[in-house]
């Protein structure tokens, strides 16, 4: 039974799309006032999940519940309490910000009087302001996503969803878009928050669930899934294989497991912990050997390479064969 | 509240949305009845010389039959504006809100109904101009009107099935069409259906446009004198029929419509 502090709670959902399976014995937990970032490439089931979650989708398999409702015998009481906002911004192009979010209010029940000043205080709240009273269509695509983030709040929802917020935006409305969704958090908004951008989870989530082949892989912070694929490493390149035996030896009571020496013979990779304390030790047992070093650092895996590690691809990069999974998914 | 309240309270604000796209793409509303009153003029001046309806005027007989068809046409507008909805994921957001199942869709038909009452407005002026009159009872041309809206009311809620099953507006405009035209076609609309060849004209009798037709027909005084009886059941009592059909419509075209609308997700 999920407990009062889980704002989302899934269990073994399947969703199959014929002979598609889109989500494949998914579990997820989101304890209350938490981001949880789910990360996964296209047609991975990040989109499935939001929308069987939101109930725009019946499970075929399986139990959800937000806010201790389930998905589907409660659907229209969970729908008081959760906020959407989709992969692309679902404004209408041909009102003002002001009158999508006064229509959205109306909505969702508040009243005449409460729709408009709502919509007056979230159009400034996403500094709206002055396009408040011009049609959505005059709008930049960072203006039209923060339109409908705050469509998405009208209603001060307990649980938040946004699927893909950033995608497609450019990098200067994509870290703006981020302030806003991290000064929203900050209050205290439980998030589901699906990406592809490892930048994007580690920057806005408490927890990352990796998903792949609609189940999830891998689960901790940021932190946790990096140490998960290893922790940090020296690496180096020197001048000769001989320079590089003696750096072998020298680096040794460093190495917290096997130093690798590549192929040709020049670059080490050694397994350390202790961050850039190590880096000084290590570069001064080199220049006590006269080692000749053409270059050295100190490496943490990112979330790259964990995703790398646990899905056996790269993210993002999967090809437009996948987008189209997605799109159905 | 209760649901029903609650259904046409939501109804009412998603028309109002609806409403004003008209107010701010006004090209919409100028080219839908643009093409009704291009109808008009080459159906009366074009084939109006050829088409020898014997015993009146043809452009008499003519603008219920154009009434007909464009109001038809006008309901398509909620099948290509619930797949433009679909495609921009507007949908989606309306079923994350706790609102009526049936309200988007209300409101959606309701909105398309007040487009159908301006084109209706325009085109009857275009008719009087060249040469149309109602010859009834502005009580019984009244009805006439009624009668139209609420056969194109009912037929929209068909439209609105098709427009929540297809992937975009363009599809549902080029898919509308091929059922349209020989709906409006194959009819009494254009032409007399008793010189219509064996099974097109028992496809006319039956053909709901031909109900509606021959009853505003009948409701404006613009029946041919000289016209041979009609030989179907459905032409001798048109105004009857068409009531039958709109009923029958909005049975089988509410739920379906509502049943598509909560499963449909934007792709």
């Amino acid at each position: 039974m999920a407990r009062m502090a889980d704002a989302i709670v899934a269990e073994g959902l399947v969703k199959r799309y014929g002979s598609v399976v889109a989500l494949d014995g998914l579990d997820l937990v989101v304890p209350e006032g938490t981001v949880m970032g789910l990360l996964g490439p296209n047609g991975a089931g990040k989109t499935t999940t939001v929308r069987v979650l939101t109930t725009l989708l019946e499970h075929d398999e399986g139990k959800a519940t937000v806010t201790g409702l389930d998905v589907v015998a409660d659907a229209k009481e969970l729908r008081r309490r959760i906020g959407l906002s989709g992969q692309y911004a679902a404004v209408d192009e041909n009102l003002t910000g002001f009158e999508n979010l006064d229509m959205v209010g109306r909505l969702y029940h508040l009243g005449k009087k409460r729709s408009r000043e709502r919509a007056r205080e979230l159009l400034e709240r996403f500094d709206l302001v002055e396009a408040g009273d011009r049609t959505v269509k005059t709008y930049s695509g960072g203006m039209r996503r923060r339109l409908d983030l705050a469509g998405a709040l009208v209603a001060k929802p307990r649980v938040l969803f946004l699927d893909e917020p950033t995608t497609g935006l450019d990098p200067r409305s994509r870290l703006g878009m981020w302030d806003v969704i991290a000064e929203l958090v900050a209050g205290g908004t439980t998030l589901l928050l699906t990406t592809q951008y490892l930048e994007e989870a580690d920057r806005l989530a408490d927890k990352i669930a990796v998903i792949d082949h609609g189940r999830v892989i891998a689960l901790g912070t940021a932190n946790e899934l990096k140490d998960q694929v290893g922790g940090e490493r020296l690496e180096l390149t020197v001048g000769s294989a001989q320079d590089a035996a003696t750096a072998k030896a020298a680096l040794t009571p460093l190495a917290i497991a096997e130093i690798a020496v590549d192929e040709r013979g020049h670059r080490l990779t050694v397994p350390v912990s202790g961050g850039a304390e190590v880096l000084v030790d290590g570069v001064r047992r080199l220049d006590a050997e006269s080692v000749k070093v053409l270059d050295i650092g100190l490496r943490r895996p990112t979330l790259d390479d964990v995703f790398l590690t646990l899905t056996g691809h790269a993210t993002g990069k999967t090809g437009t064969e996948d987008k189209q999974g997605e799109k159905g998914a | 509240m209760s649901a029903f309240t609650q259904a046409l309270g939501d109804g009412v604000v998603v028309a109002k949305r609806n409403l004003i796209k008209i107010k701010r793409v006004p090209d919409l509303i100028v080219f839908s009845t643009l093409s009704p009153i291009m109808f008009v003029l080459l159906f009366a001046y074009v084939f109006g010389g050829s088409i020898d309806i014997p015993g009146m005027d043809y452009r008499e007989f003519l603008m219920a039959g154009i009434f007909a068809q464009t109001v038809v046409f006008g309901s398509t507008i909620t099948g290509s504006g619930l797949a433009e909805d679909m495609q921009k994921g507007v949908i989606d957001r309306f079923r994350s809100l706790p609102m009526a199942r049936s309200a988007v869709l209300i409101g959606r038909t309701t909105s398309d109904l007040a487009n159908n009452v301006i084109v209706i407005l325009v085109m009857s002026l275009t008719g009087l101009i060249v040469g149309w009159r109602i010859h009834s009872s502005p009580l019984e041309a009244l009805a006439g009107f009624a009668l139209l809206l609420l056969f194109a009311y009912a037929v929209s809620w068909g439209m609105a099935i098709v427009g929540l099953m297809v992937r975009s507006p363009e599809v549902f405009n080029n898919a509308s069409f091929i059922a349209i035209f020989p709906l409006t076609f194959i009819a009494n609309t254009f032409v007399q259906e008793s010189n219509l060849p064996g099974p097109l004209k028992a496809f006319a009798e039956w053909n709901p446009v031909s109900a509606v037709t021959a009853a505003a027909r009948e409701l404006f005084g613009n029946t041919n004198p000289m016209a041979p009886a009609a030989d179907a059941w459905p032409l001798q009592h048109p105004v009857l029929m068409t009531l039958a059909w709109v009923v029958v419509f909005l049975l089988i075209f509410v739920p379906l419509a509502i049943r598509q609308y909560r499963k449909a997700v934007a792709r």
